[in-house]
């Protein structure tokens, strides 16, 4: 069973090494990605069903032993956030070779996204916070790689961006690790439990804190979230859509792994949690309703739905991070499904600015419908994924009594609806106001019926039927959802592991 | 020794932060990789301090903490590969404007503008130029 642990990492490593190799034909490069990451799925799934059945796996690489190896663990957790992160995976590589452009043809594209698949494999299956710094170094170097490709002035001017405040997080991340290391002399996540527990109550504020802004960072919360809709829209539609679902997500899980594995129950922030995750969800949604093109609009909203699982987490409870989790995984799934159209709709319409864009419902029905159930379930409509996550979380809230910060919730669901509408209403219904500019083919969707190559819209229609079954299966996922978040809120079982 | 490591990491981040908030490109380079140097002196003072770690080197109680050493050098090369990416873009970015300087988010100028009362009279010149070309090939105003 350990190989399963170690696996989701190793294989896409080792399928980057491979497509480099066969560099010279773009048939075999795409053979090896697609078949790695269909492996990497199998085996996410199986680890799921090993550990909700027989608790955390894990293994210390080189047999070296816990506080000084290098431990890989998988709980409840990390094995569900595996498994979407290798469905999102899987998809957005579909969607990236369906859809024509040079970019995707690349010959290092197959590789360095393998890479990045290989990083957010590693974040979530690490047990280690120094390995941790390791596994997010790797996805985000693929990440700049990947948002850079091509080359165009835009991408480098947003990408530059990008690039310099990731740096700057990844310089208080060592920082951290420093200080964290100089005051318990561990960084391993398990023996820190227990280490940080003894601190003086000051340093260990600090240290919640300072592993808050890095990850915080990552995660585009509140007051560190300017960096992401500057740079996410400009880079191809696919390298968008799989950042937007699982790059900021990592930043999530680590702050969830963090805050409830190493801090002792009395000293978690819980209050500090819940006005950032509101100030989040306001900022992130307001910003959203001021954009006027299609991918922008998109990005604000993921930093307003991260607001959501920071909510979930700031509320400490088992009801709290059950919701959270679950929202994690909707938002994951439903985001990527609404970059995904979102790239289609610009494929068809040959723009992504709402004013260029207009009358697609009867250009581009199939377009309409793939949009049109992610963006629904982003609102939170039954039967959706996003119904049950959201009222996981107002059910949690009102349970807790924090009644502020679910009015916050609902009042953002209403004005994500109202930013929607605006992509809805300007995309779908109303004719353009503002001609498509030349070198765009205005008429391509009338050419395809489907709205797009069938390789494009077959990986969007899946997450869109994903998200319905999300809803759907509520039942038992949030049964899972709850026993993942009661590992995480009594985490004996994963000490017990990694000591062992 | 500690003192003289934290003096050190203090001068680098302070230096650093300096150039990171400048508007040209390579003194924000130069700013990160200060930076990074910083927190890797951090890295290395957060250990116990002694002879050379090596087996056979005197008692194990008075040699230093490998661990932050290691940690050190594995964030250095990390900082090496991700300052050598950093340096070709601005390569790119200067070949591509012939200037070094981080130019503002256009969309975010755009809506910005549009707010403003005078919105298709006395702003419409200077929105010309952030106008979007469909290739991305914009000159520089």
């Amino acid at each position: 069973m350990t190989a399963l642990v170690t696996l989701p990492v190793l294989l896409p490593l080792v399928g980057a090494a491979l497509s480099i190799l066969s560099g010279r034909s773009r048939r075999m490069q795409r053979t090896i990605a697609l078949s790695t990451l269909t492996a990497v799925l199998a085996m996410s799934v199986a680890l799921l069903v090993e550990v909700d059945r027989h608790g955390p796996v894990s293994v210390q690489a080189g047999g070296w032993s816990a506080p000084v190896g290098i431990t890989l663990i998988a709980d409840r957790f990390s094995a569900i956030m595996l498994v979407v992160a290798s469905v999102m995976l899987l998809s957005v590589l579909v969607y990236a070779i369906g859809q024509p452009g040079a970019e995707r043809n690349h010959v290092g594209f197959q590789s360095i996204y393998l890479v990045l698949a290989a990083g957010v494999a590693a974040a979530f299956l690490t047990g280690d916070l120094f390995n941790l710094f390791v596994s997010i170094e790797m996805m985000l170097t693929a990440s700049y790689v990947l948002i850079t490709l091509g080359g165009r002035l835009e991408q480098v001017r947003s990408g530059m961006t990008y690039v310099v405040i990731s740096l700057l997080a990844s310089v208080l991340f060592v920082a951290m690790l420093a200080f964290v290391y100089a005051s318990t002399g561990t960084v391993n996540m398990a023996d820190l439990a227990g280490k940080v527990g003894d601190l003086p109550g000051g340093l260990r504020s600090a240290l919640a804190v300072l592993m808050l802004v890095v990850f915080g960072i990552k995660a585009a919360i509140f007051p560190l979230f300017f960096w992401l809709p500057d740079s996410y829209p400009t880079a191809p539609s696919p390298v968008t859509a799989i950042f937007a679902g699982l790059l900021t997500k990592v930043g999530v899980y680590a702050i969830i792994r963090t805050q409830t594995l190493l801090f002792p129950d009395d000293t978690r922030p819980t209050t500090l949690l819940l006005v950032l995750a509101a100030a989040t969800m306001l900022v992130g949604v307001l910003g959203a309703i001021a954009q006027g093109d299609v991918k922008r609009i998109l990005s604000f909203q993921i930093i307003s739905h991260i607001g959501y699982m920071i909510m979930g987490l700031g509320l400490f409870t088992v009801g709290g991070l059950a919701a959270a989790v679950l929202y994690t995984v909707h938002h994951i799934v439903a985001k990527t499904g609404l970059f995904l159209s979102g790239g289609l709709i610009e494929h068809a319409g040959g723009s992504s600015r709402l004013t260029r864009l207009g009358g697609m419902v009867r250009t581009a029905p199939v377009l309409a419908v793939l949009f049109l159930v992610p963006a629904l379930s982003l609102i939170g409509l039954p039967p959706f994924s996003g119904f049950v996550a959201k009222f996981a979380l107002v059910d949690a809230a009102s349970e807790r009594s924090s009644y502020g910060v679910m009015a916050v919730a609902l009042l953002v669901s209403l004005l994500t609806m109202y930013s929607l509408m605006k992509i809805w209403i300007s995309v779908f219904w109303s004719p353009a106001t503002e001609p498509v500019p030349d070198g765009a083919a205005p008429g391509r969707a009338a050419a395809e019926p489907l709205g797009g190559p069938p390789l494009m819209v077959a990986p969007t229609a899946v997450l869109a039927a994903l998200t319905v079954a999300i809803g759907l299966a509520a039942g038992p996922l949030y049964d899972l959802s709850l026993r993942a978040a009661a590992d995480l809120l009594e985490p004996s079982v994963y000490l017990e592991v990694v000591g062992g | 020794m500690t003192v003289l490591l934290a003096a050190t990491a203090a001068a680098l981040f302070g230096i650093g932060t300096y150039l990171v908030l400048q508007r040209k490109l390579s003194r924000i380079i130069i700013g990160i990789a200060l930076l990074s140097h910083g927190a890797n002196v951090l890295m290395v003072g957060s250990g116990r301090r002694g002879r050379a770690p090596i087996v056979g080197n005197g008692d194990v109680d008075s040699l230093a903490d490998p661990l932050p050493q290691a940690l050190a050098l594995t964030s250095i090369v990390i900082s090496f590969g991700v300052t050598a990416l950093l340096l070709a873009l601005a390569y790119r970015s200067w070949l591509l404007t012939s200037d070094d300087e981080v130019q503002d988010d256009l969309e975010d100028e755009r809506i910005a503008h549009r707010g403003a009362p005078d919105d298709d009279l006395a702003d419409s010149d200077e929105l010309a130029w952030i106008e979007h070309d469909p290739n991305g090939e914009e000159a520089a105003p």
